[in-house]
């Protein structure tokens, strides 16, 4: 994968959030290059999803700043955001469509081009053979989220994952495979930033953390 | 990006399809409302005459708010709102994309019953025309104005009331507009004014409006 390589680096800048009256954190910053892991750490409540979203542009942070390759993420726009892939706790799929078409409606929203012998492949990748032309509705939990998960199989072009508790619900062997993903893709040369409540073992020659509890 | 405009599109009317009860219940709405009035008024054709161009348009403005709540309300649940507000395509293209689906769910199926509706009022055939293109230009400026609304009452409790009241007096004069044209259609005095009036509106509302209800969507999400 040539296009990851020389991926620019994601900078936060004294990063400060306060969400109601409560400040989640501030002061916070870091630099999270190309071929790194980042995962934040936390108790619920502690701002990690507040801080994945402020890093993709969703939430504009109360001070600071998040730059990607030096320019400001929410004055990028849509060139930030056709090179990152955002899994958030929702799964943002459509109880009444397939997952197929789930999976599709998902991959062209992020602008990548898939086929459908693709999208089988990514589903079957994540265990989910034979499920393909199911409505999302009548999917377990834990099938919903390798639907949601299923977009990563499809998105190795794409320099930034940023994702937020990706093992909820899911079994020993989706985790593994989702981990096998995320390991993958950084040693491809991308960047990862997650959260999570799990005991994930991901092989990355750099891996970073974050603790939101000391700050 | 048109790729992923007519995703938009498609996977609206498709989930329109798999969840029927959700167009016809708009469209359901706007046959009652409007048939109520020739049996509460009575059997005067003259008076039922005059009053059609004005009852068919009141109820289809009240349909197509009837429909506004649900134009982000799924996405937003969902969370693909997120995702397309994190999309490659610009947001304001996306919105677009949306609202025109919105308007082919609940805004066509009005305009292409209207006419069979009017022959309730005795309505002349020959104005029937007219009566569709004036709303046929009309409910999609709805849609546009109504887009804003519901973007910037999205996930607000009670947001279902202040959207009607935001909306309310912007939907007025397209109300007045797309009425006067059938009554001065009606009294012989032709409606091309007023419909070029519409057709104004509605490019001005087509450009400007979906920009709009972007930065709202971006503000609610946060």
């Amino acid at each position: 994968m040539e296009k990851t390589s020389g991926v620019p680096s994601l900078e936060a800048l004294d990063l400060h959030c306060t969400r109601g009256e409560r400040t989640l954190f501030k002061g916070l910053a870091f630099t999270l290059r190309g071929g790194e892991l980042l995962r934040i750490v936390g108790a619920n409540g502690s701002g990690k999803t507040s801080l994945l979203r402020i890093a993709c542009g969703l939430l504009e942070p109360t001070g600071g700043t998040v730059r990607w390759g030096g320019e400001d993420v929410r004055r990028l726009q849509e060139e930030f955001w056709s090179r990152l892939v955002y899994i958030g706790h929702a799964n943002a799929l459509k109880d009444d469509l397939t997952a197929a078409e789930n999976l599709r409606v998902a991959c062209t929203l992020a602008g990548i081009g898939a086929r459908d012998a693709q999208i089988v492949e990514a589903l079957r990748l994540l265990g989910l053979s034979g499920f393909e032309r199911l409505p999302v509705r009548t999917l377990s939990q834990g099938q919903r989220r390798r639907v949601a998960l299923a977009r990563l199989a499809l998105s190795e072009t794409m320099p930034l994952w940023v994702l937020d508790e990706p093992f909820t619900a899911l079994d020993a062997a989706a985790m593994n495979c989702v981990q096998d993903l995320i390991g993958e893709h950084v040693s491809r040369g991308a960047a990862v930033m997650y959260t999570t409540h799990h005991e994930a073992s991901i092989t990355a020659a750099v891996s970073l953390r974050i603790d939101l509890e000391g700050s | 990006m048109l790729a992923a405009l007519r995703c938009v599109i498609h996977r609206d009317l498709l989930l329109a399809t798999r969840r029927s009860s959700d167009v016809l219940t708009v469209l359901l709405f706007f046959v009652i409302v409007v048939s109520l009035f020739p049996l509460g008024i009575g059997p005067d054709p003259a008076l039922l005459r005059t009053i059609a161009p004005g009852v068919v348009w009141v109820a289809a403005l009240l349909a197509s708010m009837l429909a506004l709540n649900r134009m982000f309300a799924a996405d937003h649940a969902d969370g693909t709102l997120e995702q397309m507000l994190l999309g490659a395509t610009p947001l304001g293209m996306t919105v677009a994309a949306k609202v025109f689906a919105h308007w082919l769910i609940s805004g066509l199926p009005l305009v292409l019953i209207s006419p069979v509706l009017a022959l309730q009022f005795d309505f002349p055939q020959e104005l029937l025309g007219v009566l569709a293109l004036s709303l046929a230009l009309g409910t999609p400026i709805l849609s546009l104005i109504g887009a804003i609304g519901a973007a910037l009452t999205l996930g607000l409790r009670g947001g279902g009331a202040l959207l009607s009241l935001l909306v309310l007096p912007l939907y007025v004069p397209v109300l007045i507009i797309g009425a006067g044209a059938v009554e001065a259609a009606a009294s012989g005095l032709g409606g091309q004014a007023q419909l070029l009036l519409l057709g104004g509106l509605l490019v001005f509302a087509g450009a400007f409006a979906p920009w709009a209800a972007a930065v709202a969507l971006r503000i609610s999400v946060e």
